[in-house]
C-alpha cells in the first residue's frame, strides 16, 4: 500500500482516536453510569412506596408542621447547602487551588454530617413513638416499611459520600489526584442530594397532617 | 480549563503479573477474566443440565429410585425417590443457574471480556480491577446459590421468577422456602451487582478506548452487542436490585411490600402481614426479566452475524440494519414486560399495548433473520462447525421466535401460559438459541484463546446430536402445551387426562438423556484441544477483525503497546483485486471502487 493511500486514509473524517470522542474521562463516565443504574434502583423504590400508597386507602399522613415538617427542611438546607460548597470544591479543584478545593469539600462533608445527625435523630424520635418497619400507631404497616427503606437507603448513601468526600478532600489536598476526580466526586454527591429532592416531596411533605377541612 | 488533559484517555494498561495467584486468580487481566467467566459458566451449565435429566426422570418414572440421590438429597429424595417439592427445588435451582450463571454470564462476561477490548484495539478494560471484582462478586453469587441445597429445608420451591407470597413468607411455604430462599436472594442480589458494575465497564470501554479509525460504523457487530446488552444489563439489573431488596426485607425485617392481609398458608392464618401487593413482585421482576431475555440472546447474534459473515466469505449483509435492529430491539424490550402478566390479570386496554409492542419485536427480528439469509446467500460457504452452530442458531432463534408471536396475544396466551407451550417456546429461544450461540462462539474463538484448533470431526458429531436432539426435546413441548399439559407439575401419571401424553413425555425424557450424555463429546474435544489440539495459525479463518492480527493467545496487553490503527470496517470479504479475499481492518489498502 503506497504512501499517498496512507495520507488519504489519514485525512478522511473518520474518529482518529486517541482523545476520547466525547470529551469524556473514563472515570466520569464510569460514573455517569453508575448515576444511571442507582437511579433506577431508586426510582424503583419510589415507584413502589407511590404503588402501595395510592392502592391503599387509609395511608396515614402522621408528620406534624412542628417538628416533623420544619427539621425535615432544615435537613434539606443542609442538604443543598453542601451541593453548594461542593460546586465551590470542584471550581477551586480545577484551578488547581488543593488548599481551597479541601477546605470546601471539609465543608460539604459537615453539611452531610449535620444532615446524618438530624436524620438520624428522627429516626431515633420515630422509633420512640413506636413506627417500626412492620407496625406503628396509624395502622397501615407498610407506612414505616417504605419510609425507613427509601430513607435508609438515602441515608446509606449520604454516609458513603461523606466516607469518599474525606477521601478525596484528604488526597487532592496532599497533592494526589486529579481535579477530574473531584470533580467525579461531585457527580456523585449531587446525585444524592438529587435523591433527596424526590425523597422530601414525596415521603415528608405529602404526609404533613392535614389540619384544615377533612380532620 | 485545560480541555486536552482532561479528555486524555486513562490508559488502562497495567504490568503483567507475575506469580500464580496475581496471574491466574486475582488477575486483572480481561482475557484471563473472561476465562473464568466462561469456565465458571461451564461448571454452571453442567450443573444445570444434571438438575435437568433428574426432573425429566421423575416426570417419567416418579416412583422409580435413582441410584445414589437418597445419599445426596436424604429428606428431598429418601431412597432415591424424589418428593414433590424436591423436584420444585431442581426447577427453581436449574431455572436460576441457567439464565444467571449461564446465558447472563457465558457470552458477555465471558466472550464480551476476552474480545471487546481485543476487538476495538485497546490493551484492556477501561476499569481493570472493577472487572475482577465483577467476577468474584459473580462467583461468591454462585457459591451462596448451590449452599441453598445443602442448608435445613433445602434449596427455595418458587422457580427463577421467585414469585411473592411463595418467596416472601418463609419456612411456612414449605421446605426451601426458609433458609434456602433467603439464600436465593441474595445470590440474585450478588448476581445484580456484579453485573451492574460489569456492565459500566463495558459501556465506558467501548466509548472511550477504540482505536484510532475505529468509529461506532466499523465497529465488528459482536461489540455493537456486547455494548447494548451491557446498556440493557445497566437499567435492568438496578431495577432487579431494588425488587431484591424489598424482598429481603419482606422476610427478614418483617415488611409487607409483596404480601398481602389475610393469606392462609398450609391452613394458617399470616397476622403480621398486611397491605403488600404480590403483583408489584411481578412488575419488577418482568421489567428486568424481560430485557434478561436479550441480554442473553443479543450477544449470540453479535457472534453469528461475525461467524455467518466469515465463513459465508460475504460481507454482512445490511451492516447497519443490523446494528439498528440491535437498538430496536433493546429498546423494545423495556416496553413488553407485561406480556407476562396477562394471566395475572390486568386491564384489557393494558395488555393490547403490551401485545402490540411484543409483537413489533418481531420486526427487527425479522431484519436480522433476513440480513443473515441474506449473508448466506450465494456465499461461498464453509461448513465448519463454528458455522453449523451459526446456522443453528438462527434455526432456533426463528422457530422459537414464531411460537413466540402466538404467546404475545392475550387471546391465545391466557391458554398456553400455564402449559408445556411455554416451556417449549422459551428453551428454544432463550435456552438453546443462546446456547448455541455460546458453543458457536466457543468453536471460533478457541484457536485465539489456546493456540490450538478444536477438533471439527468430534465438534460436527456433537453438533448434529445436539441441533437433532434440542429439536426432538423442545417440539413435542409445544404440542403438550396445545393439549392441555400444565407446567411445574412435578408428575403426571396421576391424571387421567393426561395419561394419552406420557408416551410424548417419554420421547423427551429419552431425548434429553441422549442430548445431555452428547454435551461430553464437547467437554472432552474441549479440554482435549487446550492441550493436544492441532496447532492454530494467527488467523486460522481468515476474519478480518483485530483479535486475529495478534498472537493467539493474545499477550498481556493484547498489542504489545502500539494500538492499530483502523482503515475498514469489520466485514470486508470477497474484496476483487485483493490479495486475499478479504481486508484485515488493519490493513490500509483502499477498497476498490462499487461497480454498480
Amino acid at each position: 500500500m503506497s504512501a499517498s493511500t496512507k495520507a488519504e486514509y489519514a485525512a478522511s473524517p473518520a474518529w482518529e482516536g486517541g482523545a476520547a470522542p466525547y470529551a469524556i474521562g473514563s472515570k466520569k463516565l464510569g460514573m455517569w453510569l453508575f448515576i444511571i443504574a442507582d437511579a433506577l434502583t431508586f426510582a424503583s423504590l419510589l415507584v413502589c412506596y407511590s404503588y402501595l400508597r395510592y392502592a391503599t386507602d387509609n395511608w396515614p399522613r402522621p408528620f406534624h408542621t412542628w417538628p416533623s415538617i420544619t427539621m425535615a427542611t432544615v435537613m434539606t438546607f443542609c442538604l443543598l447547602s453542601s451541593s453548594v460548597t461542593m460546586v465551590f470544591g470542584v471550581a477551586a479543584a480545577s484551578r488547581n487551588d488543593r488548599g481551597a478545593a479541601a477546605k470546601w469539600i471539609v465543608l460539604t462533608i459537615l453539611g452531610g454530617l449535620a444532615f446524618v445527625v438530624l436524620h438520624a435523630n428522627e429516626w431515633r424520635g420515630l422509633i420512640e413513638e413506636g413506627v417500626t418497619p412492620f407496625s406503628n400507631p396509624w395502622g397501615v404497616p407498610n407506612f414505616g416499611a417504605a419510609f425507613f427503606t427509601l430513607t435508609g437507603l438515602h441515608m446509606t448513601h449520604v454516609v458513603i459520600g461523606c466516607l469518599y468526600l474525606g477521601v478525596i478532600a484528604f488526597a487532592f489536598g496532599r497533592g494526589k489526584f486529579t481535579p477530574e476526580d473531584v470533580e467525579v466526586s461531585g457527580l456523585y454527591w449531587h446525585f444524592v442530594d438529587l435523591v433527596w429532592m424526590f425523597i422530601f416531596p414525596m415521603v415528608y411533605l405529602l404526609s404533613n397532617v392535614v389540619t384544615m377541612g377533612a380532620h | 480549563m485545560p480541555e486536552a488533559a482532561r479528555t486524555q484517555v486513562e490508559h488502562p494498561a497495567h504490568a503483567a503479573p507475575a506469580g500464580f495467584i496475581r496471574k491466574y486468580i486475582f488477575s486483572l487481566d480481561h482475557k484471563v477474566i473472561g476465562t473464568q467467566y466462561f469456565f465458571l459458566a461451564l461448571f454452571s451449565v453442567f450443573v444445570g443440565i444434571i438438575l435437568s435429566v433428574l426432573m425429566r426422570f421423575h416426570l417419567v418414572w416418579p416412583q422409580a429410585a435413582i441410584p445414589g440421590l437418597g445419599a445426596l438429597a436424604p429428606t428431598g429424595a429418601a431412597g432415591g425417590v424424589m418428593t414433590p417439592e424436591f423436584y420444585l427445588s431442581l426447577m427453581t435451582i436449574h431455572g436460576t443457574i441457567m439464565v444467571f450463571f449461564v446465558l447472563t454470564t457465558a457470552p458477555q462476561g465471558g466472550f464480551g471480556n476476552y474480545f471487546l477490548p481485543i476487538q476495538i484495539g485497546a490493551a484492556d478494560m477501561a476499569f481493570p480491577v472493577l472487572n475482577m471484582l465483577s467476577f468474584w462478586i459473580t462467583f461468591v453469587g454462585l457459591i451462596v446459590l448451590l449452599a441453598a441445597f445443602v442448608v435445613s429445608g433445602g434449596a427455595p420451591l418458587s422457580g427463577w421468577t421467585a414469585y411473592p407470597p411463595l418467596s416472601a413468607i418463609g419456612q411456612i411455604a414449605g421446605p426451601g422456602q426458609g433458609t434456602g430462599q433467603t439464600l436465593w436472594i441474595l445470590s440474585i442480589a450478588l448476581f445484580t451487582v456484579a453485573s451492574v458494575l460489569g456492565a459500566l465497564n463495558f459501556i465506558v470501554t467501548t466509548i472511550d478506548l477504540r482505536a484510532p479509525g475505529m468509529s461506532m460504523m466499523r465497529l465488528p457487530l459482536t461489540v455493537w452487542a456486547w455494548f447494548i446488552t451491557a446498556i440493557l444489563g445497566l437499567l435492568a439489573f438496578s431495577v432487579l436490585l431494588a425488587a431484591g431488596i424489598l424482598l429481603l426485607l419482606d422476610r427478614m425485617a418483617g415488611t409487607s411490600f409483596f404480601i398481602p392481609a389475610g393469606l392462609v398458608v398450609n391452613d394458617q392464618m399470616l397476622l403480621n402481614h398486611q397491605g403488600g401487593s404480590p403483583l408489584l413482585w411481578q412488575h419488577l421482576f418482568w421489567f428486568f426479566g424481560h430485557p434478561e431475555v436479550y441480554i442473553a440472546i443479543l450477544p449470540g447474534m453479535g457472534a453469528v452475524s461475525q461467524i455467518l459473515s466469515t465463513f459465508a466469505r460475504k460481507p454482512i449483509f445490511g451492516y447497519r440494519a443490523m446494528v439498528y435492529a440491535l437498538m430496536g430491539i433493546g429498546f423494545l424490550g423495556f416496553m413488553v414486560w407485561g406480556h407476562h402478566m396477562f394471566m395475572s390479570g390486568m386491564s384489557p386496554y393494558s395488555a393490547l399495548v403490551f401485545s402490540v409492542m411484543t409483537m413489533a419485536i418481531g420486526v427487527p427480528s425479522a431484519i436480522k433473520t433476513f440480513n443473515w439469509i441474506g449473508t448466506l446467500w450465494g456465499g461461498n460457504i464453509q461448513f465448519t462447525t463454528a458455522m453449523l452452530f451459526a446456522i443453528g442458531f438462527v434455526s432456533l432463534f426463528v422457530t422459537g421466535g414464531l411460537s413466540g408471536l402466538f404467546l404475545a396475544q392475550p387471546s391465545v396466551d391466557i391458554y398456553f401460559h400455564d402449559t408445556y407451550f411455554v416451556v417449549g417456546h422459551f428453551h428454544m429461544i432463550m435456552g438453546v438459541a443462546a446456547i448455541f450461540g455460546i458453543f458457536a462462539a466457543t468453536y471460533f474463538w478457541f484457536p485465539k484463546m489456546y493456540g490450538r484448533m478444536m477438533n471439527e470431526g468430534w465438534g460436527k458429531l456433537h453438533f448434529w446430536i445436539t441441533f437433532v436432539g434440542v429439536y426432538a426435546i423442545f417440539t413435542p413441548m409445544h404440542l403438550l402445551g396445545v393439549v392441555g399439559s400444565p407446567r411445574r407439575y412435578s408428575q403426571f401419571t396421576e391424571y387421567d387426562f393426561l395419561k394419552p401424553l406420557a408416551g410424548v413425555h417419554e420421547f423427551i425424557t429419552i431425548a434429553a438423556f441422549i442430548t445431555a450424555t452428547a454435551q461430553v463429546v464437547f467437554l472432552f474435544n474441549l479440554f482435549y484441544s487446550i492441550w493436544k489440539g492441532r496447532k492454530a495459525e494467527i488467523n486460522p479463518w481468515h476474519c478480518t477483525t483485530l483479535e486475529w492480527t495478534v498472537p493467539s493467545p493474545p499477550p498481556h496487553d493484547n498489542f504489545g503497546g502500539r494500538p492499530p490503527t483502523v482503515y475498514h470496517g469489520a466485514y470486508e470479504y470477497s474484496v476483487p483485486d485483493a490479495k486475499a479475499d478479504y481486508l484485515m481492518q488493519t490493513d490500509a489498502a483502499r477498497l476498490p471502487a462499487l461497480k454498480h
